[in-house]
């Protein structure tokens, strides 16, 4: 931020300063809200409003303060006149105000004018008051001292110094409640880390296969292409966006097991196997093509190994044992084809069986998949029929009365939905009433 | 004129070679140590072999990472600007608030959605956790965590229970229950166990993992069920601040960013480093991945955003504006991967597309900084939460 203040600060590219008016007083070197505002436009080639923005930022830490009306913190786009903080004052010195100072401050302000002390600063003159009771004297004699020297000086010079301090004070001890510009949020520390692993580390980092940029350049184009009509921000999505028309219908026709899927979800799946996998409708889809080409029991063994890896660490073992007796001994109920090599390093891991023991096997099973059934599945009349009969929905026109709210229900939530799975015996009316209801809530 | 600030705050003798020297302050484990700087030099090189010097082991660590940037350089035959003219140019982004979430007394955060695309948990200062249906705004739970500065939440993939943590130095777990009377708080379960505040959490693919960050510079891997330690990862030299797991086919390898200002990657498996990228000026607030996995965004104190591609092993865009001062806190990308929304500590989030480096809108309305930002996941609106106690989601 200090960039741009001694950028503005400059005589010849910076704000245009001039001797402003302030009631009768001339103030030199001062300017208007109006021109900051100018200035940045032009120098940064921004809107008005983000203009408006910095500059207001600008005068809430501090590099630039009012002086028509030195409480409060704003920028004005008019002609009200503004005068850079000196150095002195800056934020980022981070000088911790000292309370003495703040003391004395606050006595000056008491001095002159009775009464002119705001409640915040009547109670924090009262803590300092006792706080620092020993040297009151010293605070007040001060504050005497300093309130004289300034009636000598020339009615524009106090004013501006007037109004400096009071900025300074304003953002360093602000209003209880008024937000505070110096609150940054727990400390971050350093930590020691050695030379020594950082040479491992770049040994070993010079030794990794890269990839050409072009390449890696392409795929990210490719991507952000494929998935353009997905992505609802970019596109807009059918029928309408939750958020803005207040109706899920959107939501409800993309729930995992609705009757007819949408165009765009059956698309997807074909644009990697992953895809096809993430999507539980799709994986049914998928489970019922295997079981006609008789290799269902690949997915399964994968589906397996994902519970084992992402389950409950109690359950590993009886989980290694179970897909060790379905899939894996010889002669199983659903023997999967894996080549001997990994396989023989699988029985040995059983042994000693841990949550990742299968991964090899997996990820075999998975490449299997990915390259020999899933690009059949995606040629096979099963996937070709899904696709002719999935909807596009309609988009919904927008509504007639625009101020006519819809109502917004309430969806239930996913924990009542496992609840009431879990307590299958009782009654399913129990369930529901307690969340849903409908509401017309304001924004 | 003010004076200049210095880096070395103190002066005086040092701690460990007693002499009058400009020192440095540190913190090792908590400790603080004033060390001058040949004596950390000193320190930085424990475990130095025999025949290793000083300045042996600083001359080999430059050339390493000299030889590494050539190697990088060689792959490097264009630039994303250059691919990206082909892209086609994006229209005006017409975004705004459509609902704004007002309910908590302090500062948000951090926050996260639930998989029905419609739930938010989201945390706060004075340690409040609070679960909304964004949708319609209601408060669906409440609970307030016996700790300030709750800087980390996370929903769990099923959508019955939300992690939680901050100035605690723990990650706990509570399962959301339905029962209006039930006393959230005492079905807490304490996962994680750093030595400092907890920066981030998520679950990986399940409810029974729980990936934390941590300012004691590690992150760690815990199960949910037993609160055991399954791995934890040790290379940053400071604060680790976010953390965010890959969406990738293997699902085995996570990004993190710190005060260190580098960005690492890691393998869950073996809690290996695999990569590191050290571009940045400053420290990174927020890392996230690209939707297909091949790259990172990162969101730093000096006011950028970068791209990072994982299989060039380099930097491959700046998202920055002379006008834009202040660190950007958060980022993430829209469904397709063509935006970026990144929310600054100004007050506003700018929107940058990510193929052709530009900035496509410049969204107001906090009041303070923003210090999280999500896309819900089917990319629909995203939430952001502020400092100036509200959540807003844009659409």
């Amino acid at each position: 931020m200090e960039r741009v203040i001694v950028a503005m600060q400059d005589p010849d590219m910076g704000v245009k300063m001039r001797n402003q008016r302030l009631l009768i007083t001339v103030i030199p070197h001062a300017m208007t809200g109006n021109d900051v505002i100018e200035w940045l436009i032009q120098k940064y080639n921004i809107t008005e409003e983000e203009a408006r923005h910095l500059g207001g930022l600008l005068v809430q830490y501090g590099y630039i303060y009012p002086l028509r009306d030195p409480r409060s913190l704003l920028l004005r786009s008019d002609d009200s006149p503004y005068r850079f903080q000196t150095p002195y004052f800056w934020t980022s010195s981070r000088w911790p105000a000292s309370e003495l100072d703040y003391a004395i401050y606050l006595a000056k302000k008491n001095i002159r004018k009775q009464g002119e002390l705001v409640d915040y600063e009547k109670e924090n003159y009262s803590i300092l008051h006792k706080r620092i009771n020993h040297t009151w004297d010293f605070v007040v004699m001060q504050a005497r001292e300093q309130l004289r020297a300034s009636k000598q000086r020339r009615k524009a010079d106090r004013i501006v110094l007037e109004c400096q301090e009071q900025a300074y004070w304003l953002i360093n001890k602000p209003c209880p409640g008024a937000f505070d510009v110096l609150d940054l949020g727990p400390e971050r520390c350093n930590v020691l880390s050695s030379r020594v692993a950082l040479i491992e580390h770049s040994r070993r980092a010079l030794g990794r296969n890269r990839v050409k940029s072009s390449i890696c350049l392409e795929s990210f184009m490719k991507y952000s292409e494929q998935y353009l009509h997905h992505d609802p921000i970019m596109s807009g999505c059918l029928p309408s966006n939750p958020w803005i028309s207040d109706d899920t219908a959107h939501w409800t026709i993309n729930t995992d097991m609705v009757g007819t899927p949408t165009r765009l979800r059956v698309e997807r799946w074909s644009f990697s196997f992953m895809e096809l996998l993430n999507d539980s409708m799709g994986r049914r889809e998928f489970m019922i093509y295997l079981e006609k080409e008789f290799s269902a029991e690949n997915l399964c063994f994968w589906v397996a190994c994902e519970d084992l890896r992402h389950g409950e660490s109690s359950k590993i073992i009886l989980k290694v044992e179970e897909v060790y007796k379905n899939f894996l001994a010889p002669g199983a109920a659903r023997w999967v084809n894996i080549d001997s090599k990994t396989m023989e390093r699988t029985l040995e891991g059983i042994k000693r069986p841990h949550r990742f023991i299968m991964d090899d096997a997996q990820m075999h099973i998975y490449f299997l998949m990915k390259k020999d059934s899933y690009p059949r599945y995606l040629k096979s009349e099963l996937y070709k029929n899904m696709l002719a009969k999935a909807i596009v929905p309609q988009e919904t026109k927008k509504s007639v009365f625009p101020f006519m709210r819809r109502q917004r229900h309430s969806s239930p939530s996913p924990a009542m939905v496992t609840q009431a799975t879990e307590d299958d015996g009782k009654a399913k009316g129990a369930g529901p009433t307690g969340t849903s209801s409908t509401t017309n809530s304001q924004i | 004129m003010c004076d200049q600030t210095f880096l070395a705050i103190t002066f005086g003798p040092c701690d460990s070679c007693s002499e009058n020297r400009p020192l440095m302050n540190l913190y090792i484990k908590t400790e603080p140590i004033n060390y001058c700087s040949l004596c950390m030099e000193i320190m930085a090189c424990q475990g130095l072999a025999s025949g290793e010097t000083l300045k042996s082991l600083k001359a080999e660590s430059e050339t390493l990472r000299k030889k590494l940037e050539e190697e990088r350089k060689k792959l490097h035959d264009v630039e994303l600007e250059k691919v990206a003219e082909k892209a086609e140019a994006l229209g005006e982004l017409n975004m705004k608030t459509r609902r704004t979430l007002k309910g908590h007394g302090n500062k948000v955060l951090c926050m996260d959605w639930c998989k029905d695309k419609r739930r938010i948990v989201s945390s706060s200062q004075d340690g409040k956790v609070i679960v909304w249906d964004a949708f319609t705004t209601n408060k669906e739970h409440a609970v307030t965590m016996p700790t300030t500065w709750v800087m980390a939440c996370a929903y769990a993939p099923s959508g019955c229970a939300i992690a939680c943590g901050g100035l605690d130095n723990k990650c706990s777990v509570y399962p959301l229950s339905l029962d209006k009377d039930e006393n959230l708080a005492a079905k807490k379960k304490s996962v994680a166990m750093h030595t400092n505040y907890l920066s981030g959490c998520t679950f990986t693919n399940s409810d029974m993992q729980i990936l934390t960050s941590s300012g004691d510079g590690t992150s760690a891997l815990w199960d949910v069920e037993s609160g055991q330690l399954l791995q934890s990862f040790h290379g940053h030299s400071a604060d680790v601040l976010t953390l965010d797991l890959a969406p990738s086919e293997t699902g085995n390898t996570f990004v993190s960013g710190g005060s260190d200002k580098k960005a690492n990657v890691w393998d869950l498996r073996s809690g290996q480093n695999v990569q590191s990228f050290d571009t940045h000026d400053s420290d990174i607030n927020c890392v996230k991945y690209y939707p297909s996995g091949d790259a990172f965004a990162s969101a730093s104190d000096d006011s950028t955003c970068r791209l990072f591609d994982l299989r060039a092993d380099r930097e491959v865009s700046i998202y920055s504006k002379d006008s834009i001062m202040f660190g950007a806190a958060s980022v993430d990308f829209s469904l397709s991967g063509r935006l970026l929304f990144a929310g600054y500590n100004d007050y506003t989030i700018n929107v940058w597309d990510v193929l052709k480096g530009t900035r496509v809108a410049i969204l107001f309305g906090h009041e303070n900084r923003v210090s999280s930002l999500r896309v819900s996941p089917d990319g629909t609106a995203f939430c952001s939460g502020s400092w100036d106690n509200t959540l807003r989601i844009w659409a």
